[in-house]
């Protein structure tokens, strides 16, 4: 059984993931024997195995449930009520949040954002997703998994999801012709390619907004010294569909409807610098995304689209490849993504060398965001005019913005870039928000005095997340839900980050709890300036926005949940006596200390 | 050809082009405070003890190239401060109980704290549970000290030739694992000769049968604070 895992993956020890999230669907836990077994077929250190299935959320080394449940929990999710839900399954089903039943029929645990935060609150149960839970669905959920009914039966409206999309614009209006931007990719040499990608303004959709032209073109080029374009030196193209920025679903969607033109986009871009092989790294939590992505390579296939020789044109050989996730939010950073698409934790590497030079096996590689291909396809297609034609100088082209939270109207918006926020959020029906978190938890919490600001690369970046939060919200609450989920998704490689975002998450904890001094404001300013300057990437570099930019801008609801005392312990003295009153069997009033300031 | 030159604190070095900057001062003679980085090895750039400041950003010396014209700052208040929290949270994520470490005296971790003017651990202590894995007949691993550095990972790997060692997890769930189905050290292909056996900076891998040997006074650090004694080593003596 093991073997034909393996062999169905090609036996790489690029493929060591892939085959792991196979091993977990099949035995529900991947067993020390068969890492074992692993190691030795794939050539790896049997080290190497364990710290992948110890890495990755969605792999175990001890078994889930024959229904393994987890409920998103993105901030949005909590507002619709998912933690609760979640408890009261728990609570039918008799088992503990994050342990599977003793029968073993059920595991329910929370998971970060899934991506449905406009269809909440939304859970995956073995991998399918659940949108729009609600108290008499989960009476109903109890039942079908305590009588074991299978997934087939249980009500298909449960399973649905919706693209909901309020405004389309350039990149979701219309359909683009299969193979039209190739075709005019193919009379044109690299150099024009990228001029045109140059001319059109496009950066980066992922939120970073790097030059895509001249992320093309770097790779195209070489190194200093180099051949550009040497045919002997293999090129990768990545398509990078870890869409895990909470709040952000904008993906899914252009996967659901747009993936032609994201597949169309990759092939532009290989055509351009020269790559033979291409992936796309899919989330885990999209893994229902799965069969119909695999159904349209297929089409292109047939039609010459992709494969040898493509479209006719001797030695212009590409093809793509889907490489699953399997929950982990760091896999979104590309070197972290290169790392997991070799088949290792998703670690973030050493810069420089930087991917387009030192990417995938080391090769050079691009990575971009689906949006981003996507563009890159139609402006290929329509010429960079057409793209200038909408948004800024700085930032032309629209963006596509998934928007959820407090709003009537949530869903897909593609937006040109240059538009105010408060635009948006008229149009998304959002009444008197207290709040809006752009580009999600890693991007700017801006606050009611701040609407008028513009969404693109000179005011407002963002990767498309934009969550709506109404004046009835607690911003605390926001902000600590988010800090906790950067400590969850810590990679855990380098200390400022490892530790301090827990350190971070403890800190808002006890002032969110009513046990915060004023000596504990300035003690987390100065540790948030520690994780942003010192982390290894992006992720602990970010980590600490969330608290910075709500303090900044709503001082008052962090004082209010202040001790006046100076100073309190960073522990609780009577709940450390907890486990000494518990085996001493008492309860007595000598069996606790008060602590006072 | 002209000679390249980088200022650190304002003095002028010169570097040979595939230098690192902590490899370029390290052979100028200047010591910039570091854990997880070891000259034998690849740079890891995880610990990151030797934050510096180039042209005004922060950077790693341990893995950021030399390049003509920097400008690092290294031995500041801000830095050394900076450094020291860092420490700190190394000491509060693990269980260190230096008075009774055997490998207390010798310990880089305790010599950079000692080095830095370190007088607490400033931090809530989390005090995980962690383990200690005594299956071995020489080798003796306590991971309450592990301060996940990859040294041995990369010392069994690369040098060795085994793998013996491997960080799984993640966030603070990572933690030191060996290459054995049943997780015990004896089952792995180490022995006493390795280098990953004697590459660990604080008390993670001890080799059995040679605790306190050195009496107080005549520990490595005793007499040499971490500057001068790491210097040496970096320098290859």
């Amino acid at each position: 059984m093991l073997c034909e895992i393996v062999d169905r993956h090609g036996g790489q020890a690029t493929s060591l993931l892939q085959i792991l999230i196979d091993v977990q669907m099949r035995f529900r836990h991947v067993p020390p024997r068969i890492m074992t077994a692993l190691a030795g077929m794939l050539h790896l250190p049997r080290t190497q195995v364990e710290a992948v299935v110890e890495f990755y959320r969605f792999l175990s080394v001890t078994s889930v449930g024959r229904f393994d449940v987890r409920f998103s929990d993105s901030v949005t999710d909590h507002l619709l009520g998912s933690r609760d839900l979640a408890a009261r399954l728990c609570q039918r089903l008799g088992v503990k949040l994050g342990e599977t039943r003793v029968d073993d029929a059920v595991s329910i645990h929370l998971t970060s954002c899934t991506g449905l935060s406009d269809q909440g609150p939304a859970a995956l149960v073995n991998g399918h997703v659940l949108t729009r839970l609600d108290g008499d669905r989960i009476v109903q959920m109890a039942d079908f998994i305590d009588q074991g009914m299978d997934l087939d039966t249980w009500p298909k409206n449960w399973f649905k999801v919706e693209d909901q999309v309020q405004l389309a614009g350039l990149l979701l209006e219309g359909e683009l012709p299969l193979g039209a931007s190739l075709e005019r990719a193919l009379t044109l040499h690299p150099a024009d390619i990228f001029s045109e990608i140059d001319r059109s303004g496009l950066r980066g959709r992922g939120g970073a907004g790097f030059k895509t032209a001249a992320k093309w073109r770097f790779c195209y080029e070489g190194e200093e010294g180099a051949v550009p374009g040497d045919p002997t030196i293999a090129r990768y193209v990545v398509c990078n569909a870890d869409e895990g920025e909470p709040g952000t679903f904008k993906d899914r969607v252009l996967l659901s409807r747009n993936a032609q033109d994201v597949f169309e986009g990759m092939t532009v871009c290989a055509k351009a610098i020269g790559a033979q092989h291409g992936f796309i790294y899919l989330r885990g939590e999209y893994r229902y995304l799965l069969d119909s992505l695999l159904r349209g390579l297929k089409v292109r296939r047939l039609r010459g689209l992709l494969g040898r020789n493509i479209l006719g044109v001797e030695g212009f050989d590409f093809d793509i490849e889907i490489h699953l996730g399997a929950g982990a939010y760091i896999c979104g950073e590309e070197s972290a993504l290169i790392e997991s698409l070799e088949g290792k934790p998703g670690h973030p590497r050493n810069r420089p060398p930087y991917p387009v030079t030192h990417g995938y096996l080391g090769q050079p590689t691009v990575v971009n965001n689906v949006e981003t291909f996507a563009a890159a396809a139609r402006i290929m297609a329509y010429g960079a005019d057409w793209f200038l034609s909408v948004g800024t100088p700085e930032s032309s082209g629209t963006k596509i913005l998934s928007v959820s939270g407090d709003c009537e109207r949530p869903g897909i918006y593609e937006v040109p870039f240059g538009s105010p926020v408060s635009d948006l959020l008229r149009r998304c029906g959002a009444d008197d928000p207290m709040g809006v978190q752009v580009g999600g938890p890693s991007g700017t919490f801006i606050g009611p005095d701040e609407f008028e600001r513009i969404l693109g690369f000179e005011d407002l970046p963002t990767g498309g997340s934009m969550m709506v939060f109404s004046q009835a919200r607690d911003v605390v609450a926001i902000a600590r839900s988010f800090t906790h989920f950067f400590a969850h998704e810590s990679c855990g490689f380098c200390t400022p980050c490892r530790v301090g975002t827990s350190l971070l998450g403890q800190l808002i904890d006890k002032i969110a709890e009513g046990h915060g001094t004023p000596h504990d404001l300035i003690e987390m300013t100065q540790l948030a300036a520690i994780v942003k300057n010192t982390s290894h990437c992006g992720l602990g570099q970010t980590a600490a926005h969330p608290l910075m930019q709500t303090l900044e801008r709503f001082p008052e609801r962090y004082q209010e949940r202040l001790k006046t005392l100076f100073f309190e312990p960073g522990f609780d003295l009577d709940g450390a006596l907890e486990v000494s009153r518990q085996m001493t069997g008492r309860e007595d009033a000598h069996a606790h200390l008060t602590q006072s300031g | 050809m002209d000679q390249k030159t980088l200022t650190i604190d304002g003095v002028e070095l010169s570097f040979d082009p595939r230098q690192t900057i902590m490899e370029a001062a390290a052979a100028a003679g200047v010591y910039i405070p570091h854990l997880c980085h070891h000259p034998d090895f690849k740079p890891h750039g995880s610990c990151k003890l030797c934050t510096v400041k180039v042209n005004g950003r922060f950077a790693s010396a341990c893995t950021l190239p030399a390049a003509e014209g920097q400008e690092v700052l290294n031995k500041t208040l801000e830095l050394n401060q900076l450094r020291t929290r860092i420490t700190q949270m190394l000491f509060v994520e693990g269980n260190h109980f230096c008075p009774g470490c055997e490998i207390s005296g010798h310990c880089k971790l305790q010599a950079t704290a000692y080095g830095l003017g370190m007088l607490d651990s400033h931090f809530p202590h989390f005090y995980p549970a962690r383990r200690v894995d005594a299956s071995h007949p020489d080798i003796m691993l306590d991971l309450d000290r592990c301060i996940l550095c990859e040294l041995c990972v990369r010392a069994s790997r690369d040098m060795d030739g085994k793998s013996v060692f491997g960080i799984a997890g993640r966030g603070m769930e990572s933690h030191l694992v060996v290459a054995a189905e049943s997780g015990a050290l004896v089952d792995t292909l180490i022995e006493v000769s390795d280098r990953a056996a004697h590459v660990c900076p604080v008390g993670a891998i001890l080799i059995k049968h040679t605790a306190y040997e050195k009496p107080i006074g005549q520990r490595r650090y005793d007499h040499h604070p971490i500057q001068a004694a790491l210097l040496q080593e970096d320098q290859g003596d």
